[in-house]
């Protein structure tokens, strides 16, 4: 009763093989099976090659498009070096979400640590471009132009506060929307075995009003899936235009 | 640290070591103090085995995450940029370049068929002309030959005219010579008739010229 109908146990990580810090658990075959899945997904899609596309060969190349528009509008043509990352990460994490809206999956970025390693990936990435390409006149990111000198110093201090801060909303962003929508969806379906098995065919009547809204949940839970992994893909190329081009 | 205090799914912040300094019950508002004693007692007991962190703040799994995380990553990392990418890029470069080449072929039938129409449209523009051309030396020659036809048959008829000219002048020649002799003999006769004598030759000449030549 209690792991059927708490809301947490689905986050729980258990080991699978091995024991110790670095048994293989369930969260590392989610993150394989998310790798496998994308991978064959790819391969298989494009092994015709043929230059009227069917509909999975649209669809791979669909997402390769749709990435390369995004770091193309965010970063232009020079962020395209990055296009590989970028795409590995929308991907990543689009195909990770979905497979964890399946019920009795485990969702891989459901854990802050998962996101922010991958935020943190931008973040260093950034960090190491952006030095490397511009020395120290990448820190003419921090200095916007045409700012009065006397409020220069908060603008500074404002901008440096954002910049450092960007991994944590980055991260958690991902993180609190996954763990919050599946939280959400749990308590929910929760409800409809609690109520029937408390009140009967009363509860079971009632149960009604929470399937409903667990059903459209899912929907929306499908649409977030989507739309956090874009959000975190165009922030990704939002930021790597900064490495690139810092003098705003 | 989010800790698990309860079966029914309730988590309490609590201290790493489990102490009941610094205690925050999170579901406070709705269980009210019984849970804050339950956590207490529980924490205190840790009875039950239900000591579990909130999995996702549970730092004992952080290793083994960012462990498989690296590995999976890095793997598809790889995977993407030196396989499933070329391979896509192939595809879309490949229609890219094929969608060059038909529109390239495109106009270059397209110039192709301009030319044949101009070559065309050249070709009877000469074939016009040189119809107008022979038409127009075939009217020339025919009016020659007309003009040529026609001065022929003036001449001729000119010629007949002049000679028959010739004729009624010889004609009226000799009538006029037939008509002194006549003359002659009948002046000659008148006068002997009316004389008794007949006069001499030379004399009813002379008088019959006169008369002529009045």
């Amino acid at each position: 009763m209690a792991a059927a109908n708490d809301p947490i146990h689905q986050f729980q990580i258990v080991p699978l093989i091995g024991d110790g810090p670095i048994a293989f658990t369930n969260s590392a075959f989610y993150m394989g099976l998310t790798v496998a899945v994308i991978t064959g997904f790819l391969m298989l899609a494009t092994s015709a090659r043929t230059l009227v596309p069917g509909r999975f060969q649209s669809l791979a190349e669909l997402s390769y498009e749709f990435v390369a528009k995004t770091v193309q509008d965010s970063a232009g043509k020079e962020g395209m070096k990055f296009f590989p990352f970028v795409f590995s990460l929308f991907m990543f994490i689009l195909v990770s979400n979905l497979i964890g809206m399946i019920p009795y999956t485990f969702t891989v970025s459901s854990h802050l640590i998962v996101t922010a390693a991958l935020a943190l990936s931008v973040f260093v990435t950034v960090l190491v471009v952006g030095f490397a390409k511009h020395g120290v006149g990448f820190l003419r990111l921090f200095v916007p132009h045409g700012i009065p000198i006397f409020i220069l110093p908060l603008v500074v201090a404002i901008e440096v506060i954002s910049f450092l801060s960007r991994p944590i909303s980055h991260s958690v962003r991902l993180f609190a929307n996954m763990l919050a929508g599946h939280i959400t969806l749990k308590v929910l379906a929760g409800f409809v075995t609690m109520l029937s098995a408390g009140l009967g065919a009363l509860g079971l009547l009632i149960g009604i009003i929470p399937l409903a809204l667990a059903v459209a949940i899912t929907a929306l839970e499908f649409l977030v899936a989507f739309l956090q992994a874009y959000v975190f893909t165009i922030l990704t190329c939002i930021y790597i235009n900064d490495a690139l081009h810092p003098g705003h | 640290m989010f800790e698990k205090i309860g079966p029914s799914g309730l988590y309490a912040i609590m201290p790493r070591d489990g102490g009941s300094d610094g205690l925050v019950v999170l579901a406070a508002a709705e269980t009210g103090a019984p849970a804050e004693t339950h956590a207490a007692t529980e924490a205190h007991g840790g009875a039950g085995g239900h000591k579990e962190p909130f999995p996702p703040f549970n730092s004992a799994t952080f290793a083994g995450q960012l462990f498989w995380l690296a590995i999976f990553f890095g793997l598809l990392l790889w995977l993407m940029s030196k396989v499933a990418l070329p391979r896509v890029q192939n595809i879309l470069e490949g229609r890219a370049e094929r969608i060059e080449n038909d529109l390239a072929e495109a106009n270059r039938l397209k110039t192709e068929t301009d030319e044949a129409i101009a070559a065309y449209e050249k070709t009877l523009a000469d074939a016009r002309a040189e119809g107008h051309r022979i038409a127009g030396e075939m009217h020339e020659k025919v009016s020659k030959e007309a003009e040529a036809h026609r001065l022929k048959l003036e001449d001729e008829l000119n010629a007949k005219l002049e000679s028959s000219e010739q004729l009624i002048a010889e004609t009226k020649l000799q009538a006029l010579g037939n008509v002194r002799g006549i003359a002659v003999d009948a002046a000659s006769a008148i006068v002997e008739r009316l004389s008794g004598k007949q006069p001499a030759a030379n004399d009813v000449e002379k008088a019959v010229d006169a008369s002529l030549a009045a």
